[in-house]
């Protein structure tokens, strides 16, 4: 299977600070209860962006200054908790393309991964400065660079950091593991044998 | 040099290494859901594939269905759609499927233990993050996106990039009134909600040495909660005589087979670990959480933070859960009222902690004005209660007892909070809006401590309540 090699992410970007947002938060579970993840896009942040009536909330997503964003910034911890892979599901139908954070709880990293999101991680300071001047011009114009494992804006570059086999999988075009796996099948059959579980 | 369960484990179900360095793993158990499991078929539809061994896979519903009235269709029309989709699924790839007329449907994390399925020395995914529960086992198992549901599916294979190992050793005896929950939530609270990034936990010590299979299985499910991947404790003889007889335990001559290859996995006394921790347990107290994560804990005598007196680094956090939990700073937790309190979930809804509630609460009364319920984790839970009469002392005591599933530990059936009501709960996470109101607050704790709470209408020291320690001398 040809799958996209992912370089480079280029667009806005939009801050949703706060650490240890979990995954209840980027979709809340009711919204979950459906048989594909189409529309899930629409339900994002859902809880911290809409009053109970529908209304909308103060909230980055909700702020027009942000309208077309592709990168998502936030801190430490992102993704935590829940499993559940409609989180990312959610963020790329909602457009986004790309995560840059202080850390990312291990399963929601690895479920972006496998849909071709980077997830980039900065330190503290430089996630701080990358927030401030995206909030002070939100049309200013992210690079999430893979390759290099850094974040561009404007002339100022921030390095971070990408777990290798993300990067080498988002860089050559492996990051939906399926192909390779069904290339190891027989293989898996014979250790499944050997094992004496079939 | 020996080597920890874990490496045992992964080398043994190590296919081969992939292009970018992570392994293909084989997944000797699949455990499937009706929530993360309906897009993965569809995903195999999608591309022609078929399941490569639907043998090794077994289903249940647990996450939507109601646990008041359980004829179908269920009054919620996206559930029952869910639920169909899982029984077509099942169907058409020959995958059996513990339904609710079966007997045998609960949470899967229960289910899967209670039928034999989960088993020492292998390796275990379900698209649910507690997977970590069947560590108890020594299995290393592994919660799983959707994506990779597909690929088990397909290919009863998954990429994962190999763990390190954490010992957590807690030695000593656990004081009277404090269990295994307080044990996990004392854990995350000191190592922290990212602590167990890139690693398994291995418990171990005279702690572990002693617990049962379903307290074991109660630290294990909040592995997750402290940022591991997964958790597991050696398989012993308190896990042997656990598992048999049960439905898919190995039999006859079998049985002593699986029992020698099942020790074998355990961690060789010479292994060495990438990190060691201690914990004393006489140190370890009733443990509640106050604020919006599982770290957010502290002892039931302890008062909640202030954001004045907690590192500059942690302000933003403490002010942020405070005002979310609607607590006051620098409070005691002891008193805060209550309105709701769930015993349930698959960190606590086993036949042990009915037992031991149930021990506590006989002849005593909810607070009125408290909704009080009882959720046991499994159809076969619920029947060793009811053979009990367990359920008519929680009945009795004006709990509502209802039927196996998920109930109120998230909002994804009729059981949820209303408003900020605030929830005394023995599940695993208090994010925000976890248990089904946007608003809703979440007090984890053990489920004796949830007892306590429905019986005084305040978060409440069951020691104190329930006159525990006489008890226990007594
Ligand atoms: S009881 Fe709660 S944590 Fe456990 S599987 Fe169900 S929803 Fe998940």
């Amino acid at each position: 299977m040809a799958l996209e090699k992912i370089k480079l992410v280029q667009g806005r970007a939009v801050p949703v600070p706060g650490d240890a947002i979990d995954t209840d938060r980027i979709i809340p579970a009711r919204f979950m209860k459906c048989v594909t993840f189409d529309g899930l896009g629409e339900y994002l942040f859902y809880d911290v962006r809409k009053n109970d009536d529908g209304t909308d909330k103060p909230h980055p997503l909700n702020d027009p200054r942000y309208a077309g964003a592709s990168i998502l910034i936030s801190g430490a911890n992102f993704g935590c908790g829940s499993s559940r892979e409609h989180a990312p599901q959610a963020l790329y139908r909602h457009g986004f393309r790309a995560v840059v954070a202080e850390s990312f709880a291990e399963i929601f990293f690895g479920n972006c991964t496998t849909l071709g999101i980077p997830c980039l991680s900065l330190k503290r300071a430089d996630l701080r400065a990358l927030t401030a001047a995206v909030e002070e011009d939100p049309s200013l114009p992210v690079t999430v660079d893979v390759e290099a494992a850094a974040v561009r804006l404007g002339d100022r570059e921030f390095a971070g950091e990408i777990r290798p086999s993300a990067r080498q999988a988002l860089l050559e075009g492996r990051w939906d593991p399926i192909g390779e796996l069904l290339e190891g099948l027989p293989a898996a059959n014979a250790s499944l044998s050997r094992l004496g579980y079939v | 040099m020996g080597k920890t369960l874990f490496e045992k484990v992964w080398d043994a179900h190590a296919v081969r290494d992939l292009a970018n360095g992570q392994t293909q793993l084989l997944i000797a158990t699949h455990l499937i859901h009706e929530v993360t499991s309906p897009q993965a078929f569809g995903m195999l539809r999608d591309l022609g594939l078929k399941v490569a061994h639907p043998e090794r896979t077994f289903a249940t519903v647990d996450h939507i269905v109601p646990t008041d009235q359980r004829t179908e269709p269920f009054s919620d029309p996206l559930a029952d759609a869910m639920i169909r989709e899982l029984r077509r699924n099942c169907e058409e790839f020959g995958i059996t499927y513990f339904d609710i007329r079966s007997g045998r449907q609960g949470i899967v994390h229960i289910v899967g233990p209670e039928q034999g399925i989960t088993q020492p020395g292998t390796t275990i995914a379900c698209g649910d993050s507690h997977t970590s529960t069947h560590g108890a086992f020594g299995a290393v198992a592994f919660g799983i996106g959707t994506t990779q549901i597909r690929d088990v599916l397909a290919t009863q294979t998954m990429a994962m990039g190999k763990l390190k190992v954490r010992r957590i050793n807690v030695d000593g005896r656990l004081r009277p009134g404090v269990y295994a929950k307080d044990v996990i939530l004392h854990i995350i609270r000191t190592l922290g909600v990212n602590g167990g990034t890139g690693y398994a936990y291995e418990y171990g010590g005279e702690v572990f040495d002693r617990f049962s299979m379903e307290e074991r299985m109660t630290v294990c499910n909040m592995s997750i909660e402290g940022g591991a991947r997964a958790g597991y404790v050696n398989p012993d003889e308190t896990t042997y005589a656990y598992l048999k007889g049960r439905p898919y335990s190995p039999k006859g001559a079998a049985w002593e087979e699986a029992v020698e290859r099942w020790r074998s996995f355990a961690s060789d006394a010479d292994c060495s670990y990438d990190d060691v921790v201690h914990f004393r347990a006489e140190d370890i107290p009733p443990t509640v959480t106050w604020g919006i994560n599982p770290g957010q804990g502290i002892s039931i005598d302890e008062r909640v933070p202030s954001p004045d007196t907690v590192p500059a680094e942690e302000r933003e956090a403490v002010e942020e859960a405070l005002a979310y939990m609607k607590l006051p700073a620098g409070r005691p937790i002891k008193g805060t009222p209550i309105d709701v309190a769930f015993l349930g979930s698959c960190t606590n809804a086993r036949l042990s902690d009915f037992v031991e509630v149930s021990k506590y609460l006989k002849g005593r009364r909810v607070a009125s004005g408290i909704k009080a319920i009882a959720v046991p984790g499994s159809m076969g839970v619920d029947l060793l209660c009811k053979e009990m009469g367990l359920d008519e002392i929680f009945r009795e005591a004006g709990f509502e007892w209802r039927e196996a599933g998920c109930s109120m530990c998230l909002a994804m059936n009729p059981d949820k909070l209303i408003g900020d009501q605030l929830c005394a709960s023995s599940s695993n996470r208090n994010f925000k809006g976890r248990q089904g109101s946007p608003t809703g607050r979440t007090i984890l704790m053990s489920p004796l401590m949830v007892a306590a709470a429905a019986v005084t209408g305040e978060v409440s020291d069951a020691r104190e309540i329930f006159e525990v320690e006489e008890l226990v001398e007594a």
